[in-house]
């Protein structure tokens, strides 16, 4: 069957089309739906578009954060307002892949990518969501927990708080290439502070596990905690916890395992 | 098999093709306008070799769907020399032997014109991350990147 | 910057270089830089159609049954070209120069050997017809035991890779299961030798990663011949192994190549042409087959892996008394060119060194893997990664500096090598006191007065007395890793005598040496002229 393509300028018209063809996917910037079309997957064979102008928005003036789906990276990097995310953009692609990927397709990305997601998911991000039944808001993690069933539904925009602070957010992409390449393993945490102590502790790994998660027996290493070396240790000790990598051509399952309490170290006490 | 109908500035030249569902601008460039400069080498966005400029922007032609490109502006290596005269970027490339078997010249070639559109003198580190997105195998990226700097400003670059 | 050293071997050469050292533009520059030079896949040609094959999901398998009834009907698809479709469907590349047996078809008959194997190819009209019709295929596998690693390919028991060489190893003229190098007697030199040293390295394979992917474009021409642009490195090659592929003259093909994106020696085997010839054969239009991505990463041939056990006998003045290697060349399911490969690890394996006492085994293996090819250096590299790592720890052992023991252990002008081939315009020990000099390394003042030229030949020309096997030793055993990593280093020693002592008495010298007498070739050995 040769492939369809159906353009709406309304995201309802394109969630229904989405939501009532098993076949149909949602084209972003092209990274992951032309690459599948290009390597023969047949099973896509509907590529459904929304021209809708709220899916390229961003709204980052506020204490909320508002990026479209269709938001690249390029943009995010060019917003002086979302300097905390500049590090997790710019580790993606070369400059091409940046101007083409999105905020919304990188919620797909398969492992070694979804680098940005991995930010998503330590800022505790909401994802709207327009389905068959009408839109709804869902949890990044719930969202990510259930990925595979998600390809009939459009992703809109993606929502958080700023970071209180620029120490609160960290990223750390561990990758073999330098400046590019897929990533080894994905690191980022928020940690906000009240007073002396980190309150509402979240830390997310890519590429530990088949999407990114939530490394929550650090979390609750750092909770209450203030950010010194033994915290730092507890937490680095504790990062591992949970994980299920993969191997790669990247890298094994065990070397994996084995970095991902170093780097975390690395990432919690500001090193380079 | 229902063909769309597809409109857009290839060149600085108008052009008008038909398109099948899900045909990709590499595609269509090559096979259906002609133009055999921007080449395949992955089809998943790795090596950067099939990179054109779309309005300006550098874009990876095998991962963009044709039909998004209408009504816009597509440029690729064919369209960057000035009549019979070499680009100074193409001239640099041949003067730094920054070519060996050539294949991820036309590409390499494009995202160095976005960044000189950009920014006309660009440092080391901004070359590098210029061209960080396309893959040369046979391992020239020293000369190319001595090109790109010595096409910059007239060969004036920055250290 | 380039600097030419001319004070080196001043005497050996006249002096006249006019290109060394300059800039000379490439001839095919201009059509790099405008992106005009014709790579195979540049030619748009009238109702061209697509060639995709069905490849293995298994490593190994009997095919029980293939039905490609579906896939024939399916939109689009204008041929489905079966094992029986190809008109000799069993081929080895270097049988072009009569070396090993036919071991490769072209679509896989019975059984798959190794994972991704072609089995059946679809020509449509589209590529995504092509993969639509792929899905149609239905093929009944049954798994067989596989083996992955050579040295478990080479015990008994081990699952057969490949019928035509039941062993699992290349045949030699013949008869023997390896290539082997004998001079003098290590065994004894060994056990007279002050240390021995026995590692054991491991390389793995590497993909070319050419940013063009294989591929081939071929068409009906005006006269009855066929023309094909291909991305192949070895286009003579191609045409003539595309004839007795296909049974037909050389001359029935016009073949157009020379512009290659990136080859590095994975672009010698040939793995698209006979197909996409095939397929314009029988519908009578130009047929393009070209490897997407994932099919170069994954089937494309890479480097073969090589596993090296060296054991060295050295004694603590620093020389490198005896040589013992065994080597196993993984050549995945099929020959290839391994077996050159091969032959390339025997004659590499005592260095640039001269070594008194060498024993060499190397094994051209089978198991189900993909299939190895060329790379740059294919057969060389990983032997003298081995040898190179070894000769640092030998220097370690011995307490010398490793430059100093390069030097003191470099062949000169005049030296027997173990292959029975006197050493000529040598010129290791010059490369290495330069390349102290370059790095600020600080060697001896003897070291840095050694010449290539000097103390070479005399006891050292000697061919050393080589006993005579009786019985071809049985399978290799396993040896032994030894804990060098954990070995202290030995104190340093006082600098070495003048290196010209083998531990053996040296025999008389053999007759006056017959050069131009016998010719050595890498692939049929020594022959008479």
């Amino acid at each position: 069957m040769p492939v369809t393509v159906k353009t709406f300028t309304s995201t309802n018209e394109a969630a229904a089309a989405l939501s009532s063809d098993r076949s149909a996917r949602y084209l972003g910037g092209g990274t992951l739906v032309m690459r599948a079309l290009n390597e023969g997957d047949i099973s896509i064979s509907t590529v459904v578009r929304a021209s809708d102008q709220a899916m390229t928005r961003i709204d980052a003036s506020g204490a909320r954060v508002v990026l479209g789906a269709g938001v690249t990276f390029a943009r995010i990097l060019a917003e002086r307002d979302l300097g905390f995310l500049h590090a997790p953009a710019r580790s993606i692609g070369g400059p091409a892949v940046r101007n083409m990927g999105t905020v919304g397709g990188n919620l797909f990305a398969p492992v070694p990518y979804g680098d940005f997601t991995v930010a998503m998911l330590a800022l505790d991000a909401v994802v709207s969501v327009q389905g068959g039944l009408g839109g709804r808001e869902i949890g990044i993690e719930e969202f990510l927990q259930s990925r595979d069933r998600q390809a009939g539904t459009l992703v809109l925009a993606i929502s958080f708080a700023k970071p209180g602070s620029t120490e609160a957010f960290r990223y750390r992409k561990i990758a073999r290439i330098k400046p590019k390449g897929g990533a080894v393993i994905t690191l980022a945490a928020h940690l906000p502070v009240n007073g002396s102590r980190i309150v509402g502790a979240r830390v997310a790994l890519g590429s530990m596990a088949p999407t990114p998660i939530r490394a929550r027996a650090a979390e609750r290493a750092l909770e209450g905690r203030a950010l010194d070396a033994s915290t730092i240790n507890a937490a680095a000790a504790a990062a591992v916890e949970g994980t299920s990598p993969g191997d790669n051509a990247l890298a094994s399952a065990w070397y994996r395992r084995e970095i991902v309490g170093v780097h975390l170290r690395r990432l919690l006490s500001g090193q380079e | 098999m229902t063909k769309t109908p597809l409109q857009f500035q290839h060149n600085g030249r108008d052009v008008a093709i038909f398109v099948d569902g899900g045909t990709n601008l590499l595609v269509a460039l090559r096979e259906l306008i002609g133009d055999m400069t921007p080449k395949f080498g992955c089809g998943q966005g790795g090596c950067g070799t099939c990179s054109v400029l779309i309005d300006g922007e550098l874009h990876l032609s095998c991962l963009t769907l044709a039909e998004t490109v209408a009504g816009r502006s597509v440029e690729t290596l064919d369209g960057i020399k000035d009549g019979p005269n070499l680009h100074p970027l193409q001239r640099a490339f041949a003067d730094n032997f920054a070519a060996q078997c050539g294949y991820c010249t036309p590409g390499m070639l494009m995202a160095a014109k976005a960044l000189l559109d950009r920014n006309p003198q660009p440092s080391r580190a901004e070359v590098v991350e210029a061209i960080s997105g396309n893959i040369c195998r046979c391992t020239g990226y020293e000369p190319i990147i001595n090109a790109v700097l010595a096409a910059a400003s007239g060969g004036r670059a920055r250290a | 910057m380039l600097e030419l050293r001319k004070d080196l071997f001043a005497d050996e050469r006249d002096d006249n270089l006019k290109e060394i050292g300059k800039g000379t533009q490439r001839q095919d520059m201009l059509g790099h830089v405008t992106g005009t030079s014709p790579y195979f896949d540049d030619h748009k040609l009238q109702g061209m159609l697509h060639l995709k094959v069905v490849r293995s999901a298994h490593s190994h398998a009997r095919l029980r049954r293939i039905d490609t009834s579906e896939a024939e009907r399916s939109q689009g698809v204008r041929r489905v070209i079966r094992a029986s479709d190809v008109p000799h469907n069993l081929n080895t590349l270097l049988s072009l120069i009569n070396f090993g047996k036919d071991d490769e078809p072209s679509l896989a008959v019975d059984k798959v050997r190794y994972k991704g194997e072609p089995i059946v190819a679809i020509v449509a009209d589209s590529p995504r017809e092509a993969f639509e019709a792929i899905t149609k295929v239905k093929i009944d596998y049954e798994p067989l035991p596989a083996v992955f690693d050579v040295e478990d390919a080479l015990k008994p028991g081990a699952p057969v890779v490949n019928e035509v060489y039941p062993k699992n190893t290349f045949t030699y003229h013949e008869t023997y299961d390896r290539q082997q190098l004998r001079f003098g007697d290590a065994d004894r030199a060994l056990a007279s030798a002050d240390h021995v040293l026995e590692q054991r390295y491991q390389m793995s394979p590497i993909e070319h990663a050419p940013t063009e992917t294989n591929g081939s474009i071929a068409a009906p021409d005006t006269n009855g011949r066929y023309i094909v642009y291909t991305s192949t490195q070895a286009l003579f090659f191609s045409v003539d192994t595309c004839a007795k592929i296909l049974d037909v003259p050389s001359n029935t093909f016009h073949f157009i190549g020379g512009t290659v994106g990136g080859g590095f020696g994975g672009k010698v085997d040939t793995l698209t042409e006979p197909l996409c010839i095939l397929g314009a054969m029988l519908t009578g239009r130009p047929v393009r087959y070209v490897f997407g991505r994932e099919e170069e990463m994954q089937y494309g041939p890479p480097r073969g892996a090589e596993r090296i056990y060296i054991k060295d006998g050295v004694m603590r003045d620093g020389r490198v008394v005896a040589r013992k290697v065994r080597a196993y060349f993984d050549s995945g399911a099929y020959t290839r060119l391994s077996s050159y490969a091969a032959v390339k690890c025997a004659a590499h394996l005592p260095g640039p060194y001269t070594i008194p006492n060498v024993h060499g085994d190397v094994y051209c293996v089978f198991t189900n893997r993909t299939p190895a090819t060329a790379m740059r250096g294919f057969g060389v590299t990983a032997m003298d990664f081995a040898i190179e790592c070894q000769m640092d720890k030998l220097a370690h052992l011995v307490g010398m500096d490793p430059m100093e023991f390069r030097i003191l252990n470099a062949y000169r002008d005049g030296d027997m090598k173990a292959h029975r081939r006197e050493a000529k315009n040598t010129a290791l020990i010059e490369c290495v006191q330069v390349a102290a000099e370059k790095a600020k390394w600080p060697i001896r003042e003897e070291f840095k007065r050694m010449s290539s030229r000097k103390d070479g030949g005399g006891i050292r020309a000697a061919v050393t007395l080589t006993p005579r096997e009786t019985h071809a030793p049985a399978a290799a055993p396993i040896q032994q890793r030894t804990t060098y990593d954990r070995a202290p280093a030995a104190t340093r020693e006082p600098p070495p005598p003048p290196p010209s002592l083998p531990t053996s008495p040296p025999p008389p010298r053999p007759s006056a040496p017959s050069h131009g007498a016998t010719r050595f070739s890498s692939v049929f050995g020594t022959r008479r002229r």
